[in-house]
């Protein structure tokens, strides 16, 4: 018997090809993080160097952007971005949340199956077409009832929250169509109506995934630049707290824009100005990833755990 | 006794109600004419088709009031469907459709006038598995009630009584604010009871209730079947013949095809069937 036994052994060949796949997929892996790690050095890099010039405190606190005067405070920018984070918001979490509900709950199959391609589509248009299209199209007609600057916040955030529609409806349709159907059939069984499973029921189950989705939405509004470049404007406005909603109606100038606005202009690469790019893109990126922390932290906190 | 249709099944409609059940103050008040209550359902040439497959032929029996009928057969032989179609869960299968009639104290539940939601509020429905709202014990007794618009009146005392009736309220006194989630399997069934009890039904229909639980957590949920029998009319489906042999009073046998085969007193229908087949079925030489 022995004489017969299946060679069994290793070629060699075939484990070199075993360790050559597995170092391939694992540089693919770390390239990301490598990348990420290096945007952050760089901004880190340049905005030492913005911050020997300009005290942190000043930055940080400061209401006047006015970089041709030396004047760096980044409030008015924070201002802007927080004004169409926040129209966007009113716009993209209510309807978001009402489609994701329409389509896991009430769509037919058929619909759903022309609907949902549909949204991705619209997920899928250059924000640059959306930055026109407030421009051209929505700030006209809205003109006609409010007393609107050619450039204002008010469009732009509406755009902004139809570009996040679909990012809302999607994660948070996923979440609800991930809801077992054991929980919708107790609640049919207890006599509810289908409103009453999908708010009772469904919604509150699928809570980690809809808030998840929220604070995905707005970090992609607070990081939206073509939109708001092309229809808010260029003009840093400090927010006036006794009036917020007028600051709609006003051209405003968010945080990527001003980035924009000083990568696109004629300053001396070494210049403070050219510097103070960095420090606003850091501000930007450490607001947009604490919401990412925050948005893993509530999907974890309000996960529910079925059987 | 005119109503009765039941052409495959002479049920016996005497007086003697099997041994093993707390005789007489189960018994209801209105009890007419010395023999059995009247029909609570009855289902009359029912069918159920799914798309195209009939899952459910030309159905006749009648339930009892306040006792337990328990629906047996092998597995596809329509007895779930026939339960989820005395509360219409079925209307939430598209491709569902049933002809024939099927009725709840003389109303036909499929008339165009019938709302569902009205329907299933005057019949509960447990489910094969432990179905628990992830909210917390309290808030899931008090779904059906808050649900229904009866949450008006002391809804902690009505929380009380349906944990209480359902056997679960000295288990879990005290920490009603926990998740219904983090109660054991046969726990989260008896709570599944009193969120069904709770808003007080007429009928409660139970699929399978205790097929996912351990021997233990069965028994307790059969005692506890046989107690509410004493208010409540009970419909349940058990793949368990033991289970059927020990806690109902009545027995409908469906086999292969969809079909009703007998109905009857659950002692005739273990010890003396008429149908050979039914026979089989029961002392397992088949299904």
């Amino acid at each position: 018997m022995s004489t017969d036994a299946p060679d069994l052994t290793n070629d060699g060949a075939r484990s070199f090809r075993g360790i050559a796949f597995k170092t391939f997929f694992a540089v693919c892996a770390f390239l990301s993080i490598l990348t990420t790690l290096a945007i952050i050095g760089t901004l880190l890099y340049d905005a030492v160097d913005f911050f020997a010039a300009v005290p942190p405190l000043e930055f940080l606190t400061g209401t006047e952007w006015t970089p041709s005067n030396e004047v760096y405070g980044v409030w008015p920018l924070i201002s802007g971005t927080l004004i169409i984070t926040f129209g966007s918001a009113a716009i993209a979490l209510p309807i978001g949340l009402l489609t994701a509900i329409y389509l896991s709950e009430y769509a037919t199959e058929r619909r759903r199956a022309y609907l949902k391609p549909a949204l991705e589509v619209l997920a899928g248009v250059p924000t640059v077409v959306y930055g026109y299209f407030a421009l051209v199209y929505v700030t006209p007609v809205l003109d006609r009832i409010l007393p609107l600057g050619t450039f204002n916040a008010l469009s732009a955030s509406i755009m902004v929250g139809i570009m996040i529609i679909p990012m809302v409806s999607s994660i948070s349709e996923d979440a609800m169509s991930s809801v077992p159907d054991s929980l919708r059939q107790a609640s049919y069984g207890l006599g509810a109506t289908k409103f009453t499973v999908s708010t009772s029921v469904v919604v509150p189950a699928a809570l980690s995934g809809i808030l998840s989705s929220y604070i995905l939405a707005l970090s992609r509004a607070i990081g939206e630049t073509m939109i708001v470049a092309i229809a808010a404007g260029m003009t840093p406005r400090m927010i006036d707290l006794t009036d917020p909603g007028g600051m709609f109606l006003e051209s405003v100038q968010t945080m990527t824009a001003a980035m924009v606005q000083i990568g696109a202009s004629d300053v001396v690469g070494q210049s403070t100005e050219y510097k103070s790019l960095f420090a606003v893109g850091l501000t930007l990126f450490v607001i947009t990833f604490a919401m990412n922390l925050f948005s893993e932290w509530v999907s974890s906190r309000y996960r529910e755990v079925y059987r | 006794m005119t109503q009765r249709t039941t052409t495959q099944t002479p049920t016996d409609r005497t007086d003697d109600r099997p041994t093993n059940e707390q005789a007489t103050d189960a018994e209801p008040a209105t009890d007419r004419s010395g023999s059995v209550a009247d029909p609570v359902i009855e289902s009359r040439d029912l069918d159920v088709y799914y798309g195209d497959d009939q899952a459910l032929q030309n159905i006749s029996f009648e339930i009892p009031e306040q006792q337990v009928t328990a629906l047996i057969g092998p597995s596809g032989c329509g007895k779930s469907t026939f339960l989820r179609s005395i509360n219409r869960m079925n209307d939430l299968i598209d491709v569902a459709r049933v002809e024939g009639d099927l009725f709840f104290r003389g109303k036909n539940v499929y008339d165009d006038d019938v709302d569902p939601v009205a329907l299933r509020r005057k019949i509960g429905m447990v489910f094969q598995k432990p179905n628990p709202f992830p909210k917390s014990i309290y808030d899931n007794v008090a779904y059906g009630l808050r649900v229904q618009g009866e949450d008006d009146g002391d809804l902690d005392e009505q929380v009380h009584t349906a944990l209480e009736r359902a056997a679960l309220l000295d288990e879990v006194e005290g920490q009603l604010d926990t998740s219904g989630l983090e109660l054991s399997g046969g726990q989260q069934q008896r709570l599944c009871i009193a969120r069904a009890i709770a808003p007080d039904p007429e009928v409660i229909l139970m699929d399978e209730p205790a097929s996912a639980l351990d021997p233990v957590a069965t028994s307790k949920i059969e005692d506890l079947v046989e107690e509410l029998a004493e208010e409540y009319t009970v419909v349940i489906v058990t793949h368990n013949m033991q289970q059927a042999a020990r806690i109902s009073d009545k027995t409908a046998v469906f086999l292969t095809g969809g079909r009703l085969v007998e109905f009857d007193d659950t002692d005739k229908i273990f010890e003396n069937p008429e149908h050979d087949r039914v026979e089989d079925y029961i002392t397992g030489k088949f299904g």
